[in-house]
Parts: C-alpha cells; sequence; structure tokens
C-alpha cells in the first residue's frame, strides 16, 4: 500500500490500474460510477434522447400520468407537468443542467480555492493569516443563506445562483490545500528542490502541488454533488434558473402546487436529484479510500 | 485554559467585524440602488429620494455609515424594516424562538437515533444491519430536503392526513406568548388538544430538518467508534473479561463522542441553512422563512441585519464547542 504522495506523484505505470484496484473494492463505489457515467451520457445525449423539446406544450395533454398508471399513454412515458410538457424529455434535459452546474462551480470554487491555498501555504505568515480569517469569516455564514443573499442581489439567474455557490464552496479548497501545503512544504524533498534553484512557482506548482492533490479531487467530487443539491435549492426557492428552464431544483418549485393532485411532477425531479447526488457521494466515497490510504477503512 | 479561552477570543473579534462588514456591504457595494428598489414600479419624486437618503444615512461617507452601523449593532439597532417599519432587533428575537424550538427537536431527533445507530452499526461492522444502515445514512446524506418535505407532506398530509400542512398550531387556539416555544405556551394555556396540535405541527418539519444532522452523525459515530474499538485499552478491557455492553458503551463510546460533539456543534450552520428551506414548505414562522420573505420582499435592513444574527449565533456556538472542546481534550489546548 503507498501513501498518498506516491500515488499521486509518481508517474508509474499502471497508476491508473493501482487507483481501480482500490476504487473497485468499494461496490458502492462502482455502482455510483456507473449511475454517473449514465448521468453524463443521458447529459450529453440529451437532444437526441428527449422524445420531444423540453419548452413544447401538447395543451390537450396536460397533467397525463406516467405510462404504467391508468390514463397514462406510451406518447408520454413519464407523463405531462401542468403545461403538458413531456417529463422525461424535461428530465433529460435538466440532467444537463446539473452536470454543467456541478462542472463549472467545482472548477471555479476549486480552482479559486487552490490558487488561494497555495498563496496561503507560502506566503509570509502575516498574509496566511489575513487569507484565513476571511476565509474563515465567508465560512461563519450558512452556505445557503449567504448563497441567497448573493443571487438576491446579482440578480436570479442560473448563472449567478452558479458563482454564488462557487464562492461559498471555495474557503473549504482554500483551507484543505492551505493545510496539505503546509504539511508538504517542510518535507525534505521541497527543501531540496530550493537548494537546487527551483523558483518558487516551480516549487508551488510543480513541487508541492501534485502531493497536495488527493485530499482535493475527493473534496472536489463531494462539492460537485453540493453544488447539484444547492443549486437546486436555490431554483426551488426562485432564485435559480427561471422557468420554463428545466433545470430540477425549478421544475419542483413549479410543480408544488400540483403536490396532492399530481405525485408524478414533484416525485420524479427530486428523485432525478437524490439519485445523481447518491452516485457522486458513493463515488466520492471510493474515491477517499482509493487515494488516501490515512482515511482507508474507516 | 485561560490562555487559550484568550486566543479563541483574539480570533473570534476579526471575524466578528468581518461579518459586520460584509453584511454592511452587501446593500451598499453590490449593483442595485436600495431606495430605488423600495419606491418600486411607481417611482418617487427627487426630493423624496433625497430624504430617504438623508434618513438611511445614504449620503454620508461610507466609512462613517460604517461606524454609524457597527455602533446601532453593538447597542442592539439593527435599523427598522423598510415593510413592517418594526426594528430588525424585535422581529428576530419575536421569530427567533420558532426556529430555535424547530432546530432544537430536530437535533434532538439526530441525536437520539444517529448515536445508538453509529454505535450498533460499529459494533457489528461489515455486517447486513451495519451496510443497511450506512446505505440509509447516504441516502440521507444526498437527500434534497426541499424534495423530502414534499414527499412526507404527499403521504403524511395529503394520503393519510395524519399531520397538517403549514403553520405551528391551529388557528382554534389561542393562548398568549410566553416562552416564545409552541410546545411550552401549548402545553402551559391549559387549553384541550392544544398541546397535541402543537405536536402534531412540528413533526414533519422536525422530520425534515433533522434528516441530514441524523445522517452526519451516524456516519460519524460509526467511524469515531471503529476507530476506538481498535484501540490497546479495548482490548485490555475485553482481556479483562468486561461485558461487551460495558466496553462499547462506556470505555468505547465515551471516547468516540469527541469528534460526535464537534461535528454536532458543527451542524448548527447546517440546521439554519436547512431551516431556511423547511420552513419556507412548511410554512414555519422562524427566521428561515423570515429571510426568504424578506430576500423577496428586497426588504433590505432585514436581509442585512438577519444575515449578521444569523451569522453571529454561528459563531457564537462554534466557539462555544471550541471551548469545550479544550475543556476535554486538553491536547488541543496546547497547540
Amino acid at each position: 500500500m503507498s501513501d498518498a504522495a506516491q500515488n499521486t506523484a509518481a508517474a508509474r505505470p499502471g497508476r491508473l490500474r493501482e487507483f481501480w484496484f482500490y476504487f473497485s473494492e468499494n461496490r458502492g463505489a462502482v455502482i455510483g460510477f456507473y449511475v454517473f457515467l449514465a448521468f453524463v451520457v443521458m447529459a450529453a445525449g440529451a437532444d437526441i434522447l428527449a422524445p420531444y423539446s423540453p419548452t413544447e406544450q401538447f395543451r390537450e395533454h396536460t397533467l397525463v400520468p406516467p405510462f404504467w398508471q391508468d390514463g397514462g399513454s406510451s406518447q408520454f412515458l413519464l407523463g405531462t407537468d401542468p403545461l403538458g410538457r413531456d417529463m422525461l424529455s424535461r428530465l433529460l434535459h435538466g440532467a444537463r443542467y446539473s452536470f454543467l452546474v456541478g462542472l463549472v462551480v467545482v472548477t471555479v470554487a476549486s480552482i479559486g480555492g487552490i490558487s488561494v491555498g497555495l498563496l496561503a501555504g507560502f506566503a509570509p505568515k502575516w498574509v496566511d493569516t489575513i487569507i484565513m480569517r476571511i476565509m474563515d469569516i465567508i465560512l461563519s455564514f450558512p452556505s445557503l443563506l449567504l448563497a441567497l443573499v448573493l443571487v438576491a442581489i446579482l440578480g436570479p439567474s442560473l448563472t449567478n445562483a452558479m458563482l454564488a455557490i462557487a464562492i461559498v464552496l471555495q474557503p473549504h479548497y482554500v483551507r484543505l490545500t492551505r493545510a496539505a501545503v503546509l504539511t508538504e512544504r517542510s518535507k525534505d524533498y521541497v527543501t531540496s528542490a530550493r537548494v537546487a534553484g527551483a523558483s518558487l512557482p516551480h516549487r508551488m506548482f510543480k513541487t508541492v502541488l501534485p502531493n497536495c492533490l488527493a485530499p482535493i479531487i475527493v473534496q472536489a467530487a463531494l462539492s460537485f454533488s453540493t453544488a447539484i443539491l444547492d443549486v437546486a435549492a436555490l431554483g426551488f426557492l426562485g432564485m435559480g434558473a427561471q422557468p420554463p428552464t428545466p433545470e430540477w431544483g425549478t421544475m419542483l418549485a413549479e410543480a408544488r402546487e400540483f403536490i396532492l393532485r399530481a405525485w408524478w411532477v414533484v416525485t420524479l425531479p427530486g428523485l432525478a436529484i437524490l439519485i445523481t447526488v447518491l452516485a457522486i457521494n458513493l463515488m466520492g466515497d471510493g474515491l477517499r479510500d482509493a487515494l488516501d490510504p490515512k482515511l482507508k477503512r474507516s | 485554559m485561560l490562555r487559550y479561552l484568550l486566543a479563541r477570543l483574539v480570533t473570534f473579534l476579526p471575524t466578528f467585524i468581518g461579518v459586520t462588514l460584509i453584511s454592511f456591504a452587501f446593500i451598499r457595494v453590490l449593483p442595485g440602488d436600495p431606495i430605488i428598489v423600495m419606491a418600486g414600479e411607481r417611482g418617487m419624486s427627487q426630493e423624496r429620494y433625497d430624504a430617504l437618503q438623508a434618513e438611511l444615512g445614504f449620503d454620508r461617507p461610507i466609512l462613517t455609515q460604517y461606524w454609524d452601523y457597527l455602533g446601532g449593532v453593538l447597542q442592539g439597532d439593527l435599523g427598522n424594516s423598510f415593510v413592517t417599519k418594526r426594528p430588525v432587533w424585535d422581529e428576530f428575537f419575536a421569530l427567533f424562538p420558532a426556529t430555535l424550538e424547530l432546530s432544537i427537536c430536530a437535533m434532538i431527533l439526530a441525536i437520539a437515533l444517529g448515536l445508538p445507530a453509529g454505535v450498533i452499526a460499529a459494533v457489528n461492522r461489515g455486517k447486513f444491519f451495519d451496510r443497511t444502515l450506512m446505505s440509509a445514512a447516504l441516502v440521507g446524506y444526498s437527500m434534497p430536503i426541499f424534495w423530502w418535505a414534499l414527499l412526507l407532506i404527499i403521504v403524511f398530509s395529503g394520503n393519510l392526513g395524519w399531520t397538517p400542512v403549514s403553520g405551528r398550531i391551529d388557528l382554534l387556539y389561542f393562548f398568549d406568548d410566553v416562552t416564545g416555544f409552541m410546545l411550552i405556551d401549548s402545553a402551559l394555556s391549559g387549553q384541550e388538544g392544544a398541546f397535541r396540535s402543537a405536536v402534531r405541527h412540528l413533526i414533519l418539519p422536525t422530520i425534515v430538518l433533522g434528516t441530514i444532522p441524523l445522517a452526519v452523525i451516524a456516519r460519524q459515530t460509526r467511524s469515531a467508534m471503529l476507530e476506538v474499538l481498535s484501540e490497546d485499552y479495548i482490548r485490555t478491557a475485553k482481556a479483562k473479561g468486561l461485558s461487551p455492553g460495558r466496553i462499547n458503551g462506556l470505555h468505547a463510546l465515551r471516547n468516540a463522542l469527541i469528534p460526535v460533539i464537534t461535528v454536532i456543534g458543527l451542524s448548527v450552520g447546517t440546521l439554519l441553512a436547512g431551516a431556511i428551506l423547511t420552513e419556507t414548505i412548511f410554512s414555519w414562522p422562524g427566521i428561515g422563512k423570515w429571510m426568504v420573505d424578506s430576500i423577496s420582499r428586497r426588504d433590505y435592513p432585514v436581509v442585512q441585519g438577519g444575515l449578521m444574527m444569523i451569522a453571529l449565533i454561528v459563531m457564537l456556538v462554534n466557539l462555544t464547542v471550541d471551548v469545550l472542546y479544550g475543556l476535554i481534550n486538553p491536547k488541543v489546548r496546547k497547540q
């Protein structure tokens, strides 16, 4: 069993295979991985897979139940919503938004957080203190509340919701990166790199960063699912994607008043969120087991 | 210990000032003029605009404004709501008991179920029970709680008709606010059925709000227990011939509790964020719903004041947890 540093830094052949070996020990993680793969395929192929356009309204077919229920038809496999739009098509297109949300939020939050964390880890003590204090301040606000207020002021839209969630999630990356950098920085290989004349940027990005990546990758997986949940929550509160966008949270908000008359318009979008988030969290657990031997089998 | 306490307080103060700075800056720095927003569609005359600007102090230099704001905060003055014209401070404390009551119930639920679940799972590690429980915990952890709330409403309020959909108590009952906690007040009122009505209103929101903390506590307890169970002193206890109940309950759980308590303390923020969604769905008249309503009404003084107060609560709880942690664990104090 190798430690985290070797696992990510040494570019020996078969690294991927070794990773898969540990990853696949966790059966849940493998299931999560395949579900996530299916989710990505749905997101990518929504245009081909969906039978109708997500915004096309069949006015004479409003609130048709799913096909297995009385009154359902094979024309609309998962039924239609109050405006007669096909649920299946909307859900498939919704996968696209959720995937986009996860990707954008994680990219923005991790790039920002890693850079600031590296800076904090290498900078003089007072810069470090100021940065960490700012992160403490951001973390004092419940994340959803801060995102809500940010979006309220920037104006409700999917882009602003993603931006707000990215800002709120970013301190976690800063803390993780800084902690990892501080541990690595005092190790001999970093000292020898400095003695060998490696420049500061080289030491930051080439020497130290690759050895800090393991916990960050795990965090990225976990914040992918947090991002999907939070943006859906903002959509549900009317502060995220705006109708008629088939974003899952927004769909739930639109369907709320039909909760007791048509279970499928409420149940299905939420189920889609739950399955996606669950799959990603399962995968995250497996990633942690595979990349972070310290936490292994806990 | 005193030094540790002081060190914690020293980091608390700048964070507090930062929090006031952020909630102050939100209105003024970000785009959108709050006075124009207040006027709404009708618009307003230039004189009225100037008068309002002077009234709210927006015409003064930004530093003076912040200084006044900070002074007000320290004296419990957070300005008045644009909508109700009442002091934000008073509104906050009028609504806070509702949120507190709901949060306490959710936390009790989470601890009462999560702790035993985590212990049992750890003791039966790898067995069917452990796997089922941890799968359930992962589902709970991944749950979009706003959807979970709607599902529970469909089943328990819609199909079974067991629980009401919204509010804290039936409108039939009317009694004085003594503590602000509906459970206590309704019991004190002595009215037939009032307490039962309060309990029935509380059940679904409690479950919804408690779900994620419950899952987190169960997972954390399990992993902390597993770590402790592999320690030498547990083996010694076993070798001494102590009963498994005594080992698990007394020796292992007590030591496993330290990280669990930290997690419980840290989930206060989660709880307050969850309260925003839960209260909105169940029309629960607490600060979460108040914030959401104020945000959509663009009631900036409320948003600003509420944001600061909530952050302050989270900070105070974290500080308390840190201090308690230092009390329990001398190693922390030394750092």
